[in-house]
C-alpha cells in the first residue's frame, strides 16, 4: 500500500533512486531533456510522496488532488516518480520515447499512468490547472491542484493570462511551483530574455509568493506546501530556486545538457556520483 | 527508355545526407553579409533551428525572443514595417500553431515582408513525439491569403529557396524538418517560386511530392519502372501559389495521381492537388501522408516506416489506383 511520508531522509533516498531511474531511461531513449528533469526531482518527490492525496492503485479516484506538469519536457522525472509511487512498473521506464509507449517524449493525458494533462507546448499547464481548480470549486470538492512551471515558460504571454485568471478567481485551492533553474534552451535566461524581478511580478498579479532559496531542500518544500494549504483567498506560488542538472557534477548549470540524453560515459559517471554500482 | 526520362538535375546516386536546417543557418550567414537590413528572430530554439550561426556572426541583428512565439511574430511584423527583412524561426508547430493569429492579422493581412522559416515539421521530429510534430502547418499557412508556402526537398533546394525568398516581397512560410535529408539534386537545380519541377517524365501515373517524400517518390518510381509502370515524379516545392499548369499537364497525360507528404493528407499537398484537379481536370487520386492522426515518439526516419510514408507505400497506392482505373472502365461507378 502506498503511504505518504514527511521523513526527509526517506524522501532523499527516493530522490536518489528517481535520479538513477530517469537517467537510465533517458540514456536508453538516447534523447530527451536531462537538465530540466534533474532540477525538478525534489519538487516532484515532495509532491507525490508527501503532499498530494492520491492513490497509485486507483488513479481515477475522483477526489484525488491533481498535478499538472506544465513544463512537459521534464517528464522523465515525473515518469520515474510515478513508477516509484507504484503507478506502473519501473521496467516500463525503458520504453520512454518509443512508438506506441505510454511514456511519450512529452506527457499525454493518460490516467492509467497518472498523467493528468497533455503538455509539452509551454504555457498551457497553468490554464489547465486553473480549469481543474475552478471545477473543484464548482463541485464543492476539497481537491487541491498543483502545477509545475518552468521559468522559461514564464516568457509565454499565455502563462500571464492564466496567472491573472487564478488570482481574479481567488483560486486558493491552487498551488503553482516555478522550477527556477535560470536556464532555458538558448542559455542563461538573463542573457536571453530576463524575467526578474520575478517574486514582485507574481505579487503584483495578486498571488501569495514564497521564495525557496534551495528548491532541492525537502524541509523547505514541505513547509511551503503547508503554508500554501492554509492560505485563503488567493493562489499560492512557490518560486523554488533550483540547479539545472542537479545532482550530477558535469550536468549542473550546463546549458548544453538541456535537451540531450547522457552518453554511455556520462551515464556511468552520473550513476557513480549517485552511489549506484554498475 | 525510362532512364533518360530522369531530369538531369537529379543525382544518379545518393551520396550525402544533410540537415537542411543547417543549410538554412549557413545561408542566413551569407545573406547577412549581402543584406544589412536582414534581421533574425528566434524563440528559444536557436541551436535547433540553426539561427545560432547567424547570431554568432551578427549579434546586433539577432534577437533572442525567449519562449514567446506570438511576441516574436508580431515583433517581426514591426521590423518589416520599418524596412527590415525579418526571418523568424522556431519549430513549425509553435511558429504556425501558437502564433497563427498573430501571423494572420499582423503579417499576412497587411502583406508584410516577413520570412517565417520553421524547422522540425512532420513526424521526422522523432522522439519528442506528437506535441512537437507539426502535421498541419502547411494547411494553416496555405489558408492565409498573401502567404507564399514553400517546402524544400533537400539541401540544394533549401539553399536556393532561402536565397530566393530574401529577394521576394511578401509573407513567406518555409517548412524545414529535423532529420537529415538525402541530397537528391545536383548543384544545377534551379528553384523558382510557383514552379513545380518534373523530376521524371512518366506515362501511367503522376506522383506529386514534397519534402523528404520527394526522395521516397523517386525511389518508388524506380520500383514501378521495373514493373513496367512509368511514373511522373514532380517536386511541388511551392505549395502556394501552386503550379496549376504543371499539375494538370501531368495528370492529363497520366490519368492517375498520387500525392506524398509528411503532413496530414487533409489540407496539405494532397488537399491542394485535389483542389486543383477537381476544378481543372478531375483525376482519380490517392494521398500518402498522415491519415488524419497525430504522431508518436520514435526514431524520426523509422516513423516514416511506422506511418506508411515510404516508397513501397507509394507503390502500393499506385497499384490500387491503376486497378481502380481499369475496373472503372468496365464497371460503372457506384
Ligand atoms: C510553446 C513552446 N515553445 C518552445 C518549446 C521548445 N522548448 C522546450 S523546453 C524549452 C525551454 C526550456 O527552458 P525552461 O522552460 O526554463 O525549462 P527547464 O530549464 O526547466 O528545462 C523550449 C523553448 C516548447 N516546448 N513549447
Amino acid at each position: 500500500m502506498f503511504k505518504r511520508t514527511r521523513d526527509v531522509e526517506v524522501l532523499k533516498e527516493i530522490a536518489r533512486q528517481v535520479r538513477i531511474d530517469l537517467l537510465k531511461a533517458l540514456h536508453h531513449a538516447k534523447s530527451g531533456h536531462t537538465g530540466g528533469s534533474l532540477s525538478s526531482v525534489e519538487i516532484l518527490v515532495a509532491l507525490y510522496f508527501a503532499e498530494l492525496r492520491h492513490d497509485p492503485k486507483n488513479p481515477r479516484w475522483e477526489n484525488r488532488d491533481r498535478f499538472v506538469l506544465s513544463k512537459g519536457h521534464g517528464v522523465p522525472a515525473l515518469y520515474a516518480v510515478l513508477a516509484h509511487a507504484g503507478y506502473f512498473p519501473r521496467e516500463e521506464l525503458l520504453t520512454l520515447r518509443k512508438p506506441g509507449s505510454r511514456l511519450q517524449g512529452h506527457p499525454e493525458y493518460d490516467l492509467s499512468i497518472g498523467i493528468e494533462a497533455t503538455t509539452g507546448s509551454l504555457g498551457h499547464g497553468l490554464s489547465a490547472a486553473n480549469g481543474m481548480a475552478l471545477a473543484a470549486k464548482l463541485d464543492k470538492k476539497d481537491i487541491r491542484v498543483y502545477v509545475l512551471l518552468s521559468d522559461g515558460e514564464l516568457q509565454e504571454g499565455a502563462t500571464w493570462e492564466a496567472i491573472m485568471t487564478a488570482s481574479y478567481r481567488k483560486l486558493d485551492n491552487l498551488c503553482a511551483i516555478v522550477d527556477r533553474n535560470r536556464f532555458q534552451n538558448d542559455g542563461a535566461m538573463a542573457d536571453i530574455k530576463d524575467i526578474e524581478p520575478l517574486p514582485d511580478k507574481w505579487r503584483a498579479f495578486g498571488w501569495e509568493v514564497e521564495v525557496l532559496s534551495d528548491g532541492h531542500d525537502f524541509a523547505g518544500l514541505l513547509s511551503a506546501f503547508d503554508r500554501a494549504r492554509v492560505t485563503k483567498g488567493k493562489p499560492f506560488v512557490i518560486i523554488a530556486n533550483t540547479i539545472k542538472g542537479k545532482g550530477i557534477s558535469i550536468f549542473e548549470n550546463q546549458g548544453k545538457y538541456h535537451g540531450v540524453a547522457p552518453t554511455d560515459e556520462e551515464l556511468k559517471l552520473a550513476l557513480r556520483e549517485l552511489g549506484e554500482n554498475i | 527508355m525510362s532512364k533518360s526520362k530522369l531530369s538531369d538535375v537529379v543525382v544518379d546516386e545518393i551520396r550525402e545526407h544533410i540537415y537542411i536546417r543547417e543549410v538554412y543557418g549557413k545561408t542566413l550567414v551569407e545573406l547577412g553579409r549581402e543584406y544589412p537590413e536582414l534581421v533574425v528572430l528566434d524563440a528559444d530554439l536557436t541551436v535547433s533551428t540553426k539561427t545560432s550561426l547567424f547570431g554568432k556572426e551578427f549579434p546586433e541583428r539577432f534577437f533572442t525572443m525567449g519562449v514567446s512565439e506570438q511576441d516574436m511574430m508580431a515583433t517581426a511584423a514591426g521590423f518589416a514595417l520599418s524596412g527590415k527583412i525579418p526571418f523568424a524561426s522556431t519549430f513549425a508547430v509553435f511558429a504556425t500553431g501558437r502564433a497563427w493569429e498573430h501571423i494572420r492579422q499582423s503579417i499576412a493581412f497587411p502583406k508584410l515582408n516577413v520570412k517565417i522559416v520553421a524547422t522540425h515539421a512532420g513526424v521526422t521530429v522523432g522522439e519528442d513525439g506528437a506535441t512537437h510534430q507539426a502535421l498541419e502547418d502547411i494547411a494553416l499557412m496555405r489558408v492565409l491569403p498573401n502567404m507564399t508556402v514553400i517546402v524544400p526537398a533537400d539541401a540544394v533546394e533549401t539553399e536556393k529557396v532561402i536565397r530566393t525568398i530574401v529577394k521576394h516581397q511578401g509573407p513567406t512560410y518555409v517548412r524545414l524538418a529535423r532529420a537529415k535529408f538525402p541530397t537528391i539534386f545536383k548543384k544545377n537545380y534551379e528553384f523558382e517560386i510557383g514552379k513545380a519541377k518534373v523530376l521524371r517524365e512518366g506515362k501511367h501515373v503522376a506522383i506529386f511530392a514534397i519534402g523528404i517524400m520527394v526522395y521516397e517518390a523517386l525511389e518508388a518510381s524506380k520500383i514501378l519502372e521495373k514493373e513496367g509502370i512509368s511514373a511522373f515524379v514532380v517536386n511541388v516545392s511551392t505549395i502556394k501559389p501552386i503550379d496549376v499548369e504543371t499539375i494538370v499537364e501531368c495528370a492529363r497525360i497520366a490519368g492517375a495521381v498520387v500525392t506524398a507528404e509528411d503532413h496530414n493528407i487533409i489540407g496539405g499537398l494532397g488537399g491542394a492537388v485535389a483542389e486543383v484537379l477537381s476544378e481543372h481536370y478531375p483525376t482519380p487520386m490517392r494521398r500518402i501522408g498522415m491519415r488524419d492522426r497525430f504522431g508518436t515518439s520514435g526514431d524520426g526516419l523509422q516513423l516514416l516506416e511506422y506511418f506508411g510514408l515510404k516508397a513501397r507505400n507509394i507503390v502500393q497506392a499506385v497499384h490500387e489506383l491503376l486497378e481502380f482505373n481499369s475496373a472503372k472502365k468496365s464497371v460503372s461507378f457506384k
